[in-house]
């Protein structure tokens, strides 16, 4: 079991958690785990297959870009962090 | 007893001197750090080009910060001489490998027709206002004068322009560009510090100017009562800007921004913020990511959350816009790490700072190493009616 870190603008999709268990050893297990939970989620987080272009997902505070992309491992116990774009100012 | 001739000639034999000639050599091919330990009104007449200034009072506790390496050969000097040496001897005793004094001191140096740096020093007046920040090695005199010389743009006078533009004025920042074509509403008051209840309907730029100058009447302030657009952001950038902090409440004003710094190379100082979590990084073109190696396009108009609708805690752009007021005075002054490649997080319920690396991506559609957008994108607006940045 992994804690995602929800961060506030999706909160709301998740009845107001900052954390939520998920499971899975990959980022895209991971993800389907969250969005069969919360089926909402879905838009703000996949765009054709693929991490939407305006959301980061960070494993053990890297980009999963820069690694593997959805099929980044993710180990027991990792911080798992959320981060769509943010504009307010 | 020993009298001061005595003690004068004990300094001088144990020293090393070196006449204005052989101090024009070494200047010019030795590297040395150049020690100037007379009196501030001394420098203000004139000193060596390079020279950093450590009256000899202070020589003991200021050294290190000004000379860091001890092997580095550092030339003293003084009026004629004399004060150099005893501060030779002093840097021998503090473990300096070449100390040398200029015998002659700096009247010698005149004498020759070598070249003197006049002071654009500081007045009185702005050593007494600056003193705290003269204090600081790392900004000292030289560094309060690239403060008085710099320029910094700030987009948007609202949450996170507010502390930022207070703060940068208040440092003494020469030149503070400032973007934003809304007015004071009520509900601004409740963070937007930089304005206030009388200014109700007036142009925030106009209030957040008469704000600055009542603070700090060094400061001259640049209002642009514009939203940013792709028709005027190159005009706007035309001015010549050190640093950008972005404090804009919108996407589209984001990505124009984002852009155009990497066009124009200016590094921008990123903060956004969301009922009680904000993020600061900065984005130096050509050193690190840009925006949009960070999220490569804005979410769909429907997905984008907006802080009107959202709402803020009041204090935390206070938290936020100051962190970038903060990284935005390294970059004018050149010192410390900035927060480039780095993203911080603070959770203010949480009471905690995280931070996320973000790396330059090299298929970046701007700052890539083939560019796909080469022109500027508007974008649909996100916000309709919720233009004020929060």
């Amino acid at each position: 079991m992994t804690r995602i870190r929800i961060p506030p603008t999706l909160r709301e999709e998740v009845g107001g958690a900052r954390e939520v268990p998920a499971e899975g050893e990959t980022v895209r297990e991971l993800l389907d785990d969250l969005m069969a939970q919360f089926p909402s989620l879905r838009r703000q987080l996949v765009e054709d297959d693929e991490i939407a272009p305006f959301v980061n997902v960070y494993v053990e505070g890297e980009d999963v870009r820069t690694r593997e992309g959805l099929d980044t491992e993710v180990r027991p116990g990792s911080t798992v962090i959320l981060l769509p774009a943010m504009a307010g100012g | 007893m020993v009298s001061y001739r005595d003690l004068l000639a004990q300094a001088k034999a144990e020293i090393d001197e070196v006449d204005a000639v052989r101090a024009k050599d070494l200047i010019e091919s030795g590297d040395p750090v150049i020690v100037d330990v007379r009196e501030q009104d001394e420098w203000d007449e004139g000193h060596i080009g390079g020279a950093v200034h450590v009256p000899r009072g202070h020589l003991e506790s200021r050294i290190e910060a000004a000379a860091p390496d001890r092997t580095r050969p550092v030339l003293i000097y003084c009026a004629v001489g004399n004060r150099s040496a005893f501060a030779a001897k002093t840097l021998l005793e503090l473990g300096y490998v070449e100390p040398v004094s200029l015998a002659g001191g700096f009247t010698d140096w005149k004498r020759n027709g070598f070249p003197v740096e006049l002071s654009a020093g500081l007045d009185a007046r702005k050593r007494a206002r600056y003193s705290r920040h003269l204090l600081i090695p790392e900004v000292g005199e030289q560094g309060q004068l690239k403060l008085l010389d710099s320029k910094i743009l700030l987009i948007g006078a609202g949450g996170l322009g507010s502390p930022a533009s207070l703060y940068l004025a208040a440092a003494g920042v020469g030149r503070l560009g400032i973007v934003d074509a809304d007015v004071v509403d009520e509900s601004n008051l409740q963070r937007q510090i930089v304005h206030s209840t009388e200014r109700l309907g007036e142009p925030k730029v106009d209030s957040a100017r008469r704000t600055i100058e009542a603070l700090n009447p060094d400061v001259e302030v640049v209002a642009y009562k514009e939203r940013l657009t792709s028709e005027n952001v190159d005009r706007i950038l035309a001015d010549g800007w050190d640093v950008i902090v972005d404090g804009a409440d919108n996407f589209p004003t984001r990505y124009l921004v984002n852009d155009a710094s990497v066009w124009h190379d200016i590094p921008v100082v990123h903060g956004s913020i969301y009922r009680f979590e904000g993020q600061v990084t900065v984005f130096k073109p050509g050193e690190g990511p840009c925006y949009r190696c960070l999220f490569p396009s804005p979410p769909p108009p429907e997905l984008a959350p907006s802080c009107a609708e959202g709402g803020v805690l009041g204090v935390l752009p206070g938290i936020i816009g100051s962190l970038q007021a903060s990284e935005a005075l390294k970059l004018a002054l050149g010192i410390g790490e900035p927060l480039i490649g780095r993203l911080m997080l603070f959770d203010a319920l949480n009471a905690e700072f995280s931070d996320v690396s973000i790396r330059r991506d090299p298929e970046c559609p701007v700052c890539g190493e083939h560019p796909t957008i080469t022109e500027y994108i508007d974008y649909v607006e996100f916000c309709a009616g919720t233009r004020e940045p929060a």
